[in-house]
């Protein structure tokens, strides 16, 4: 991959990411100026402490694992602008599939990018205009007719996503398939926190797969 | 200063944001399509991923501002537009948020008239999930030389690796589907849109490969999940 592409996208991911930082901890900053409102410290760390715990995990993990499925760009791109699991990172693998790219080689990288971009710009403009548009829009998002399609849109993404890659690699997908459903079953309770356990499949297809690139059956 | 939760200085702070990240976006597209065109890849191709992942986008979009409408009840509409923006997810916010509230007795069916609690939400929502962003900062670069030993060591074994990780997280995400089949017969309803989206997936794969209806390529994603989504309506009705 080439060097120098690669230099510059961390160089100005970095200092996008680092100016996001900055806005970030100026918004509830200037909050507390304008209204000269500093809130108890004990407030924010009782909140921080129903929460910390699991999320600083998630993040990292998420880091972790999802930052070489996006390729660079993509990580710096998608990691300010949120909403990972449920789309941005379907979109990149999606863009990747349908452009025929691999997602180790640098064509992936900026497909990958482009489509995060893409993604993330559509998904702004959207919330903007359905902020500004809230008072004609809310009784027809809110109504029970369209609730279950929105109640459904996981099983419609990764029903689509899910038949191309499990088709493409069954041997691989079947041991963590199988464990996956079997959890999901045995611990329902479990689906709030699927976050947590993205890694643990990852983990579980990659020991398997290792297994059968080094008995030749890959 | 009279406090408010739809204030126009919030409005202002994130407006601001919000241009931000679209300026942020705008860069990275460019900057992508720029090396793409250098790599060979045709303006065509370029073009149908814009598209394809904009119409991709739409209908999750449209959840992400369910989800502003869900937090506005009770801390008006720029501070939820704004976290879920930039960084957020609605399964992230909402308990940050109702956890702080809760922590000060705050009700959750009212706009918060406070401007202490307030601020006290508005930092434990950007606190709570911040140090993600720490770690791209300063370990992305780490974590994607070692992803480049896999890929240039052994470069088979390096797409093996890739096609796991992508596994990992569709078994997770189907694996999920399955969580409610005690239930009962409602139960099922999220496995039955699976299995709609992916029989439109397949038939979109028929099309494209023996038909050779290529333009489908950039598109059968989003039409297999539109498409499931519309059924869902009445798979409900019958299942629900």
């Amino acid at each position: 991959m080439n060097r120098s592409y690669q230099d510059s996208v961390h160089l100005y991911g970095r200092v996008w990411t680092a100016t996001a930082i900055f806005l970030l901890l100026m918004v509830p900053t200037s909050i507390c100026v304008r209204y000269n409102a500093w809130p108890e410290a004990q407030y924010v760390l009782k909140g921080l402490l129903g929460v910390a715990p699991i999320y600083w995990t998630v993040c990292i993990i998420e880091v972790l694992t999802y930052a070489p499925m996006l390729g660079t760009g993509g990580t710096y791109l998608s990691f300010v602008t949120g909403n990972l699991t449920n789309l941005k990172v379907p979109c990149a693998l999606n863009a990747m599939e349908a452009a025929g790219v691999k997602a180790t080689s640098e064509e992936g990288e900026v497909i990958s990018t482009i489509a995060i971009a893409a993604s993330s710009i559509v998904t702004t403009l959207v919330i903007a205009a359905g902020v500004l548009m809230l008072g004609y829009l809310q009784p027809i998002l809110e109504s029970p007719a369209l609730a279950p399609a929105f109640a459904n849109i996981l099983p419609a993404l990764f029903g689509g996503l899910g038949v191309v890659y499990i088709s493409k690699n069954p041997k691989i997908a079947l041991a963590p398939l199988a464990f996956m459903v079997i959890l999901f079953l045995l611990a329902p309770s479990l689906s709030s926190s699927v976050g947590i356990l993205v890694p643990v499949g990852a983990l579980i297809a990659i020991g398997v797969s290792r297994v059968l690139y080094k008995k030749n059956m890959l | 200063m009279d406090f408010s939760v739809n204030s126009g200085f919030l409005y202002a702070v994130t407006a601001l944001v919000v241009v931000f990240v679209l300026a942020q976006s705008a860069f990275f597209l460019v900057k992508a399509a720029r090396r793409a065109r250098q790599l060979g890849i045709t303006g065509q191709t370029i073009r149908k991923t814009v598209l394809s992942s904009a119409l991709f986008s739409v209908a999750p979009a449209v959840a992400i501002l369910l989800g502003v409408i869900t937090l506005s009840k009770f801390l008006g509409l720029p501070l939820p537009w704004l976290r879920l923006s930039v960084l957020g997810a609605l399964t992230y916010e909402l308990p940050a948020a109702t956890t702080t509230a809760t922590a000060m007795n705050l009700s959750l069916s009212q706009p918060i008239a406070d401007a202490r609690a307030f601020s006290a939400i508005a930092w434990v929502m950007t606190l709570g999930i911040i140090p993600g962003i720490f770690l791209v900062l300063f370990g992305l670069k780490k974590i994607q030389g070692g992803v480049m030993s896999i890929k240039t060591k052994d470069p088979k074994w390096g797409n093996i690796f890739m096609d796991s990780m992508f596994l990992g997280m569709i078994s997770a995400f189907v694996g999920m589907l399955f969580a409610d089949i005690r239930s009962g017969v409602p139960g099922l309803i999220p496995i039955v849109v699976a299995l709609i989206s992916a029989a439109i997936m397949g038939v979109c794969g028929i099309l494209i490969k023996k038909c050779n209806v290529r333009w489908l390529e950039q598109y059968a994603l989003p039409i297999s999940m539109l498409g499931a989504m519309a059924a869902s309506i009445p798979v409900t009705m019958l299942m629900g």
